[in-house]
């Protein structure tokens, strides 16, 4: 397979795996934890893509090995249609630049003895972008006025305390903003936020797409909060995408019975609409002992027999919509 | 006031009251005149932002407020019996036996060096003193088994629980002395949305079973929608609306209950645009003149800035009680109940009389 040149990232067959025995020396154990386990995915330049699963799935993991914090054990990464592994000194630098992180927790992840101009101007002199301190100081507050946070002057000598959850929230998108980068992952964004305020946030997310054609993979376990702003949706279990289409198909036409687990358990906000939830029992399982054939299957409400054996490749529903499931034939 | 027509109610909270109390200023109005019933069996959800003082209202039903904290008006009557009024020793036989709470980030709250077990175990030791240690150990196996924890996980500490486990591990603590009424304070709030389903699953399924009246605190209008009766939405300490949830979901009255439910995502409706509401809860230290929400109300009109608008009746179909305050009396089933009074507190429903 190749990688398309109008996706901003793509992925294939991509594996990250850890040795599960800890470091010591008389205790030995071969065993390995699959946190990603061959994963294809396009991520289409302007694009926001929601990446959605539950803790322990490896969407965590994955943002790791793109953000290059992690290397991945076999498969191709492709940045804008370069094979990433041939990427050497300036050009991997300008890719580390290029795809920046927001953080999940803007209470934890600020740190709380730096001012915000600090804060958003560190990137720039790790990555030693601007020589002088004139010009980094104007482009962060170009960052923060990106941001949403304006005037951008009256933040800059502020501590993260003064500022209120979506104000920090902002503050580290801006840290993120200043090295100009085209991809942005965004790792559950705004759980630690308040209900009220989530929508903001989310709202400067798919501006910053439709003024900067930035392309978001953004990360979380929520439908709820995706469902109004990605253009696709593509569902992870143990370290394998085994759902992927427009939201739309997989809102209203999900195939995998764990797309169908998850969307029954979201909350409506209307008591008139209350549904049959399907609760999956347990957890994800431990990524060390995969299950047999599917696996899904020890979870999984339909499973059959032949789905302990086989594991199921992916079957296309339409050009954007695939899921990998046996029993996708029954399901008319 | 005029007594509710139906049974006594297992909770009954009037014009409570709450200062926070800071030496050189003026006191803080955290809560101000909430009233609400509940029977047994029923849930109520009660609603607002960060900072509404939902959690402080929840801790005052307890009697646990910070010391700062001072209850200045109202009465909190459980079958009867006037907490407010009793001694610190009476009001401990009364906390956890007959009311609960299930703290916000519980998961965190467990003593990490000593067993699930053992803290469950103590809880009960605290109300059955003459509880032999093999009887306590069969509760503790008892009420772990009840929320789908394995028995024999009793000696294990909390880091080798998930965090899914943790929170379950919380709510058989809450139940150890089979309560009346648990007041769950975002309990699933950091948790997995499909854990998330499993523990509200847990504490409905308590609720049908036991006969558990339970207080949901949360911001989350999704989880009141799946679970609660009735809800209460809290704004800048006073309450903003009160009513049955079918009511607060399809003809919500108050403007921030309004606001609240377009920043819900809904996955029915996706095409929907997400709002979000500009500003932030008034500290209660700082309370804008007027109605409290006046600096973030969308319908706001000169009115609004000078005159706070009083708790009315918005639709008294049900009953000719007028503006009682807390005629709150719904039936957990469903179908054919008697609805709580619509009451909401914005001056455009006395407009509309």
């Amino acid at each position: 397979m190749t990688s398309s040149p109008s996706s901003a990232l793509s992925l294939r067959n991509l594996h990250k795996h850890f040795d599960a025995g800890r470091p010591g020396l008389l205790r030995r154990d071969d065993r390995l934890v699959h946190a990603v386990d061959g994963v294809d995915l396009d991520l289409g330049r302007g694009e926001i893509l929601a990446l959605v699963g539950e803790s322990g799935c490896g969407k965590s993991t994955l943002a790791l090995t793109l953000l290059g914090l992690e290397r991945p054990t076999s498969g191709e990464m492709y940045f804008e249609g370069t094979d990433v592994a041939r990427l050497r000194g300036a050009a991997l630098k300008d890719m580390h630049k290029r795809i920046q992180m927001v953080f999940q927790d803007p209470y934890e992840s600020l740190n709380p003895m730096m001012t915000i101009e600090e804060i958003v101007e560190e990137p720039l002199i790790v990555h030693r972008s601007f020589p002088t301190s004139d010009q980094r100081r104007a482009r962060v507050i170009q960052a923060l006025e990106d941001a949403g946070l304006k005037p951008a002057d009256s933040f800059l000598d502020r501590l993260p305390h003064q500022l209120s959850g979506g104000q920090r929230q902002r503050v580290v998108i801006a840290a993120s903003l200043v090295l100009d980068p085209t991809i942005l992952l965004a790792d559950e964004p705004v759980s630690m936020l308040d209900v009220s305020i989530r929508a903001e946030i989310l709202n400067l997310l798919a501006d910053l797409r439709a003024r900067q054609g930035i392309s978001i993979l953004f990360i979380t376990h929520d439908f709820g909060t995706v469902a109004h702003f990605a253009d696709r949706i593509a569902v992870m279990y143990l370290g394998r995408i085994v759902e992927i289409g427009r939201t739309e198909e997989v809102l209203r036409a999900p195939r995998h019975p764990y797309t169908k687990a998850l969307l029954s358990v979201v909350p409506v906000p209307n008591p008139r609409l209350r549904q049959k939830r399907t609760i999956l029992q347990g957890e994800t399982p431990n990524p060390i002992d995969l299950p047999t054939g599917c696996r899904f299957h020890p979870r999984c409400p339909i499973a059959e027999d032949r789905c302990r054996l086989t594991d199921p490749p992916a079957v296309t529903l339409s050009p954007s919509h695939s899921a990998a499931c046996l029993l996708i034939e029954n399901d008319k | 006031m005029t007594t509710p027509t139906t049974s006594a109610p297992l909770l009954a909270v009037r014009d409570l009251s709450i200062d926070f109390i800071t030496p050189d200023r003026p006191p803080a109005h955290a809560v101000s005149r909430v009233s609400f019933t509940l029977q047994p069996g029923e849930a109520m959800g009660l609603v607002g932002e960060s900072g509404c003082g939902k959690t402080t209202l929840s801790l005052a039903l307890l009697r646990l407020l910070p010391p700062q904290g001072r209850i200045v008006n109202g009465s909190v009557q459980f079958n009867g019996r006037e907490l407010l009024a009793l001694a610190e020793p009476e009001m401990a036989d009364i906390r956890w036996r007959h009311m609960a709470m299930i703290f916000q980030g519980a998961m965190n709250a467990l003593n990490p060096v000593v067993t699930v077990g053992s803290q469950i175990g103590e809880a009960i030791h605290r109300h059955y003193p003459f509880m032999s240690p093999p009887e306590v150990a069969a509760r503790v196996a008892e009420l772990l088994d009840m929320v789908g924890i394995l028995g024999a996980r009793a000696d294990q500490y909390p880091h080798q629980y998930s965090g899914g486990m943790r929170q379950r591990a919380m709510i058989a603590m809450a139940l150890a002395c089979s309560p009346e009424i648990v007041i769950a304070d975002e309990p699933t709030t950091a948790l997995d949305v499909m854990i998330q389903a499993q523990i509200l699953d847990l504490l409905d399924n308590l609720r049908r079973h036991l006969g558990l009246a339970v207080i949901f605190v949360t911001h989350d209008l999704g989880v009141v929608a799946e679970l609660c009766d009735k809800v209460l939405v809290m704004y800048g300490g006073v309450t903003a609306e009160y009513a049955d949830v079918d009511t607060i979901y399809n003809s919500p009255r108050h403007p921030y209950t309004q606001e609240l439910l377009k920043a819900f995502p809904d996955l029915s409706k996706p095409q929907a645009a997400l709002n979000s509401i500009p500003g932030y809860p008034p500290r209660p230290d700082a309370l804008p003149t007027g109605c409290r929400f006046h600096p973030r109300c969308p319908l706001v009109f000169d009115r609004c800035r000078t005159d706070q608008p009083a708790l009315l009746s918005v639709s008294p179909v049900w009953s000719s009680q007028q503006s009682s305050g807390y005629a709150g009396t719904a039936n957990s089933k469903r179908s054919g109940e008697v609805r709580p009074t619509h009451l909401a507190s914005c001056h455009l429903v006395e407009n509309d009389k």
